[in-house]
């Protein structure tokens, strides 16, 4: 008798937190059903909310709402005259390639969205994309830079540059910058983006340098905390620069423990470095070091000037490149949406109709640079080369085009 | 190999060796005295963690604003201090409703109790503290002396002497304290002991409250030496940690310890020597190597769980 009370109680009181810190979700459930009646365009995005890199997902969520608030507060989007509400439906990607393909199928068959955004990272959008282009659904990954993505899927598109190409930039601006004729890579093995992009950078590097020239070539596995071994191996090749194409809640550890061990040399990242709270979580160690990007928040003009302002007052922050990315994407979404010149209800029809207008998209004014899309539906557009400053800002460095 | 780089691993193998240690330390001593292991522990040490990185927060916070001034050394000790204490709470706690109501119940149902509860730890701290990355403050700057051309930072040496300063208190306590007499009687038989007057209860609560208190000193360290927290951090920590009590021996306190530096060196030493993508493939292939000759472990004998040093 006594036990089971004790039981009943402890249960009792599980629920009870539970219903506490779940009570902010509890607002936005109530008023869905009321736009059942509404034209509606749905917009379905499997993003991390939660996983490895929940930072990307909140970044992604963020830049959405602005655009969700945007539109529907000048009373929907008007394609071939007729005004449509939006609804952006946010599944979690947990971070996982397996959890992408679930979200993506849910979003596509269970919730019947027109379009997919999403997911950001390489790893999810690769997997992702396969089941997009199954399902005849268009996608557009904005921040997956990794070629397999687009690769033979004409439902699928991105909104940045490709690896192949991010490589060969980081390459050419570490020997230009540092006079680098040796360097080292540490990355991690077992997520598609570093890896892809970390063979692309050697090969880019060797052709300029030679076989050989990357002199210590180090790998590891997510999740991993200590990379000790692999630093003391590189420190000991004595390279002129190290290529860290990681994640911004690795790359902290990788400098700090780099420091710690001695190296007091130049330290070169990719666009993954500018997502997230990279200066929150890495502090001065960072300072100094460059990475090739998407943009570059500090010293923007214009429409991005615009953009990061109007971010800033709501959210507090500055938004990061894949904030300004799922921004742009959206916007070639909705643009194709518009361009189809009228939607027929029948979604087969509908998402092949916003399929052809995106391959149709050309010079398309982004936050981020010009786009047009490849027969791949990859876009043609410019890097950028940022440095981290002493305030910790990502200010401009150098524009590399293609 | 020269003796510098050769050097240069030891050191950074000693540092990753000493987490093991004192993480296997915990289940260890669980299973000496209740022949179960205590799954939950690898989380254990994360909530320790996370107690740890609240605890420096708040503190930082209140010195800042001028409320209660504190020092950075001082601020450490309070922080290793309290967190030790709320998280043997912690682990007695998970005793008492988790593993306590169980004793009598079959094997299975103790053993996923602490898979479940390792969950329910994640999913609360995931809750609470949001998936975001958290930085652990640091109380004290980190610098690097090179000796000989060994780089060695004040945060190693610090973690190396305190898991060795650690593991020999714990060897007095259970060699000569009355409550280690006590525990080691229990280990022997833990059906006959409280025959004598010895409450089964207690030790086992004593048992959960030192192992998690290491778990906690091994978090707090592991936060100064490796500044990015994420709630899912225990899991893998905690099932090498649990290879390391296994190979040690099976309730051996010294056996926990050497096969926590062991399994360190290992990982270092593949990693540094073929490519660190097989780090995980070869370190862990070579320790099914070795239980397959030592299936007791490296200090374990056949039919007997005495904890031992």
């Amino acid at each position: 008798m006594k036990k089971s009370l004790v039981g009943l109680m402890s249960l009792t009181v599980v629920f009870l937190l539970a219903m506490v810190l779940s009570g902010c979700g509890e607002k936005e459930q109530a008023d869905a059903p009321k736009k059942a009646v509404e034209n509606v365009i749905k917009i379905g995005f499997p993003i991390p909310l939660t996983g490895d890199i929940p930072d990307v997902g909140e970044s992604s969520k963020n830049a959405a709402e602005m655009i969700l608030k945007q539109v529907n507060e000048a009373g929907g989007l008007e394609v071939g005259g007729v005004k449509y509400k939006l609804q952006f439906i946010y599944d979690d990607n947990e971070s996982k390639a397996e959890s992408a393909v679930a979200a993506t199928t849910k979003l596509i068959t269970v919730d019947e969205v027109l379009a997919i955004i999403g997911p950001q990272a390489s790893k999810q959008a690769v997997p992702a994309g396969g089941v997009a282009d199954n399902y005849k659904t268009p996608m557009i990954s904005p921040w997956s830079t990794n070629p397999n993505a687009t690769l033979n899927r004409p439902y699928v598109f991105r909104g940045c540059f490709l690896d192949p190409f991010q490589g060969p930039v980081a390459a050419n601006f570490v020997t230009d910058e540092f006079g680098a004729t040796k360097a080292a890579v540490l990355y991690d093995i077992a997520s598609d983006y570093p890896k892809g992009l970390a063979e692309y950078f050697k090969k880019a590097f060797e052709e300029l340098h030679g076989p050989g020239s990357v002199v210590a070539f180090e790998t590891f596995t997510t999740k991993d905390v200590d990379f000790s071994a692999q630093l003391t191996n590189i420190i000991r090749a004595n390279p002129d620069v190290l290529f860290v194409p990681q994640y911004y809640n690795e790359v902290p550890l990788i400098v700090k423990q780099a420091g710690a061990l001695g190296w007091d040399k130049p330290i070169m990242g990719s666009d993954s470095w500018g997502s997230g709270d990279l200066m929150g979580l890495c502090g001065d160690d960072c300072k100094g070091h460059f990475f090739s990007t998407h943009y570059a928040a500090a010293g923007a003009t214009g429409a991005t000037k615009d953009f990061i302002e109007g971010y800033q007052a709501v959210y507090g922050k500055t938004p990061d490149d894949v904030a300004a990315l799922t921004w742009d994407s959206v916007n070639i979404m909705l643009q194709a949406i518009k361009d189809t010149g009228g939607l027929t209800g029948n979604l087969a029809n509908d998402r092949e109709a916003v399929k052809n207008a995106l391959g149709a998209v050309t010079n398309f004014d982004g936050i981020t640079g010009e786009m047009t899309f490849t027969p791949d539906g990859d876009p043609i557009k410019c890097a950028v080369v940022v440095k981290i400053d002493d305030e910790g800002q990502f200010s401009f460095y150098e524009s590399v085009c293609p | 190999m020269n003796l510098t780089f050769f050097f240069q691993n030891v050191v950074n193998a000693l540092q990753w060796g000493s987490f093991y240690a004192l993480i296997a330390l915990g289940y260890s001593m669980v299973y000496s005295i209740l022949m179960l292991f205590n799954f939950a522990h690898g989380d254990i040490f994360m909530v320790g963690t996370y107690i740890g990185f609240v605890l420096t927060t708040g503190l930082v916070a209140l010195s800042a604003a001028g409320i209660v001034v504190l020092p950075n050394w001082l601020i450490l000790v309070l922080t290793i201090v309290l967190a030790m204490l709320f998280t043997s709470c912690l682990g007695m706690l998970v005793e008492r409703i988790g593993y306590r109501p169980l004793r009598g119940a079959p094997r299975a149902s103790a053993a996923i109790t602490g898979l479940m509860i390792g969950i329910i730890l994640q999913t609360t701290v995931l809750s609470i503290m949001g998936a975001q990355r958290v930085l652990y403050p640091s109380l004290i700057p980190t610098t690097a002396y090179t000796v000989g051309g060994v780089s060695v930072t004040n945060i190693k040496i610090m973690i190396v002497f305190v898991s060795i300063a650690l593991m020999i208190a714990l060897h007095q306590f259970v060699q000569h304290s009355k409550w280690g007499m006590a525990m080691r009687a229990m280990a022997y038989d833990y059906a006959v002991v409280p025959l004598m007057g010895i409450s089964i209860n207690a030790i086992a609560a004593l048992t959960f409250a030192i192992g998690s208190a290491l778990a906690a000193v091994a978090g707090i360290m592991y936060g100064m030496a490796y500044p990015i927290l994420d709630p899912s951090m225990g899991i893998l920590f905690g099932w090498k940690s649990f290879v390391a009590a296994i190979l040690g021996g099976r309730g051996s306190i010294m056996g926990a310890c050497i096969a926590g530096f062991l399994i360190g060196f290992i990982e270092i030493f593949v990693a540094t020597i073929f490519p660190s993508t097989l780090r995980d493939l070869i370190a862990y292939s070579i320790i099914l190597f070795i239980l397959v000759f030592r299936p007791h472990g490296l200090f374990g004998e056949p039919y007997s769980a005495r904890l031992r040093l």
